[in-house]
């Protein structure tokens, strides 16, 4: 239960060694979150010390983001370890290599079963549960990169578009229930997924993302960037001419 | 099923959602206690406990406030009974109009008399006259097991009835309640005031004056800095005499007049009430306050109820709502106070409407929060930065000095701290567990605290 001052109880993460994800649960279990729940496949053998050392209790919990058939079980499971959801965090993804992708469409089209499909499984698992306990927030990782999709990362731009489009409609469907969903879109984040891959302009540490969500879920927000300057830019990106966009390098 | 209801306390925080159904009758109401699902079911009043008491997630709540009818006065046993339902503002009318009052009047006259037991309120003359269950002299229960039950202080089930006083609604339905009432000559106080410089002489006059009055709370500025820090406005009173009141008055001595409500506007930016913005206000409102004044004449509803006169003054404190703060510290551990003060000083906490007041004899209620000693009330915007941290670190300080936080303001506690506050949990719980073997009632209080 979400106190008065936006401390909650319980999280669960979705995508269990996400460093994005495990920096906004070390944010909330500083915030006073007791019970953390880390879901990913093969469960998450060594969570994080740092969560023991403030007080938390870490769940492990088996989950397969490509088997959907799975997912109302995985939360069911998670609600049998702690009881109500307070927050739950969906920050699994994969981002690969574009080139790579484009040589082999069928893993391409893999990685878009886990950035989005397994998304819709599972947020819409969450969602009935958080409206059946009528209170809870779901925390979906989206990306700028889905904000307008580009030609040097689009199989994984498209499944983030995708993913933002789904996770705004399933907000609106939980308008009035107690429910709601908290729509982070980070731009370059420094984490082993994205070694590979140069830094573009405005980088964000996990720590920094970890810090937006945190503020948006005090307040009403439905939305956050991070950093910040991200949403004026992009406000700005998405009326670039096609021709001059198509161009762009990165 | 209805559609579920955002709800929240008077604070507007947490909000979390229930089915919402308003029974008419107390045979209505057992039937939807009977029914209640899964989630759990919970009685709700006016909705003026500050956090998450009167709510319960994906539940059933029961809005009481249709379980009304007309009070029955017994002017022999001098006792009055009511539907749980009914406003304690319809009660003092109806007692007023027959030259009685309530024993024990809170802060405001927009609770239900079930609101009032379950949260066993207290007024300004706590120091004198306890707090409201000190004053029950019997209550009938809904409970989930089936039962209708008549307790009373002494019996049938005391155990059952001080579980209930103060218990939150934990352990029924309350549909109706007997209580003692006060015979007055007049609807006005006699009010003496004072105006004091600091902290320390705030707290020197309030010790000295305790005999003194029926009636005592002091208004303290925590904004001001320095010297100045915790100067406050007392106020003492005692039921006017007809003899008392000014000749106009003296007339039609017991008219109840209530005065004109102005509704705060619907909306108020974030922000609005801020360290500047009350640092001025309470400079003006001590500033104004006569230095020392005997004897002056007011409404009850003026001396008990200033902040009735504008309606939903809760959204004064924009969309991140407000929380309040109020805690008790047995007498000689005035340091706490002292710290707390301090604290919310040196943090520039804007706390618009301090009260201290200095309690007297608890009741048996395990779960009722007076204890004789120094009480703090603050109101705080709770999009104030570092809030969490600052009232957490106040709950050490006043568990360590043996004190207590308030369950109908708390909204932000932790509960393990509020368990050593209040160490007699166990055995409320085992009273509770004869009438609600399956925890069907249950709210986010309880689940926060896990009181249940």
């Amino acid at each position: 239960m979400r106190d008065s001052l936006g401390s909650v109880r319980t999280v669960l993460l979705l995508g269990g060694r996400s460093e994005i994800g495990l920096a906004v649960v070390e944010r909330l279990v500083r915030e006073g979150a007791r019970e953390v729940v880390l879901a990913a496949r093969g469960g998450v053998a060594e969570p994080p010390g740092v969560f023991g050392a403030l007080d938390a209790t870490t769940h492990s919990l088996e989950f397969d983001a490509e088997a959907s058939g799975t997912h109302a079980a995985t939360v069911a499971a998670a609600v049998e370890l702690v009881g109500d959801l307070d927050v739950v965090v969906d920050a699994f993804g994969v981002l690969g290599d574009q080139a790579a992708y484009e040589a082999d469409p069928l893993s391409a089209a893999r990685a878009a079963a886990v950035n989005y499909t397994g998304h819709v499984s599972v947020g819409l698992s969450v969602a009935a549960r958080l409206r059946e306990q009528g209170h809870g927030a779901l925390v979906v990782l989206s990306s700028v990169a889905g904000v307008r999709v580009r030609r040097a990362n689009f199989v994984y731009g498209s499944a983030k578009a995708g993913l933002d489009g789904f996770a705004q409609g399933l907000a609106d469907s939980l308008h009035g229930s107690g429910a709601r969903v908290l729509v982070v879109r980070p731009g370059y984040v420094a984490t082993r997924m994205s070694r590979h891959v140069d830094p573009a302009p405005f980088p964000a540490t996990p720590a920094q993302v970890a810090e937006a969500v945190s503020r948006g879920l005090r307040g009403n927000a439905t939305t956050v960037w991070a950093p910040r300057v991200l949403r004026p830019l992009f406000t700005g990106m998405r009326l670039v001419p096609r021709p001059l966009w198509r161009r762009l390098g990165r | 099923m209805s559609r579920p209801t955002l709800l929240t306390g008077w604070g507007r925080t947490a909000p979390t959602a229930a089915h919402v159904v308003r029974p008419r009758t107390a045979e209505q109401a057992a039937r939807m206690l009977a029914e209640a699902g899964p989630r759990g079911v919970l009685a709700r009043g006016l909705g003026r406990s500050y956090g998450d008491a009167a709510q319960v997630a994906g539940g059933t709540v029961l809005d009481c406030t249709e379980l009304t009818g007309p009070p029955r006065l017994d002017p022999v046993r001098e006792e009055l009974t009511a539907p749980a339902g009914t406003s304690l503002g319809r009660i003092v009318e109806h007692l007023l109009r027959h030259g009685y009052f309530l024993p024990v009047t809170p802060g405001t006259r927009h609770v239900t008399l079930g609101g009032a037991i379950a949260a066993d309120v207290h007024g300004k003359n706590h120091h004198v006259d306890s707090s409201l269950g000190a004053h029950l002299r019997s209550l009938t229960l809904l409970t989930p097991t089936g039962g209708v039950l008549r307790l009373g202080p002494e019996g049938p089930d005391p155990d059952l009835f001080w579980a209930t006083v103060g218990g939150m609604g934990l352990t029924g339905v309350i549909t109706e309640a007997t209580l003692g009432v006060l015979p007055v000559e007049t609807a006005y106080a006699r009010v003496d005031t004072d105006r004091t410089p600091d902290l320390d002489s705030t707290l020197d006059l309030m010790a000295r004056a305790d005999p003194t009055h029926r009636y005592a709370v002091c208004w303290v500025d925590l904004l001001a800095r320095g010297a100045s820090l915790g100067r406050g406005v007392l106020t003492r009173a005692d039921h006017a005499l007809r003899a008392d009141l000014p000749a106009p008055q003296r007339r039609d001595p017991l008219r109840h007049r209530t005065g004109p409500t102005l509704a705060a506007p619907p909306w108020a930016p974030p922000g609005l009430l801020n360290r500047w913005t009350v640092g001025a206000f309470n400079s003006a409102h001590h500033g104004a306050a006569p230095l020392r004044e005997r004897g002056r004449a007011q409404s009850l509803a003026g001396f008990f109820h200033p902040l009735d006169a504008v309606s939903g003054w809760n959204r004064m404190y924009g969309p991140s709502g407000l929380v309040q703060y109020q805690f008790v510290v047995p007498f000689g551990e005035e340091g706490t106070l002292r710290a707390v003060a301090e604290g919310l000083s040196r943090a520039g906490a804007p706390s618009f409407l301090a009260v201290l007041k200095r309690m007297g004899a608890p009741t048996p209620g395990p779960l009722s929060f007076p204890r004789p000693g120094w009480s703090l009330a603050v109101d705080l915007p709770a999009g104030l930065p570092g809030l969490a941290r600052l009232l957490d670190g106040f709950d050490q300080r006043v568990l360590a000095a043996g004190g207590r936080v308030y369950l109908a303001k708390d909204s932000r506690a932790g509960p393990e701290t509020v368990h050593a506050m209040y160490p007699a949990i166990p055995g409320w719980r085992a009273t509770r567990a004869r009438v609600d073997p399956d925890g069907v009632l249950v709210s986010d209080l309880a689940r926060r605290l896990r009181l249940v």
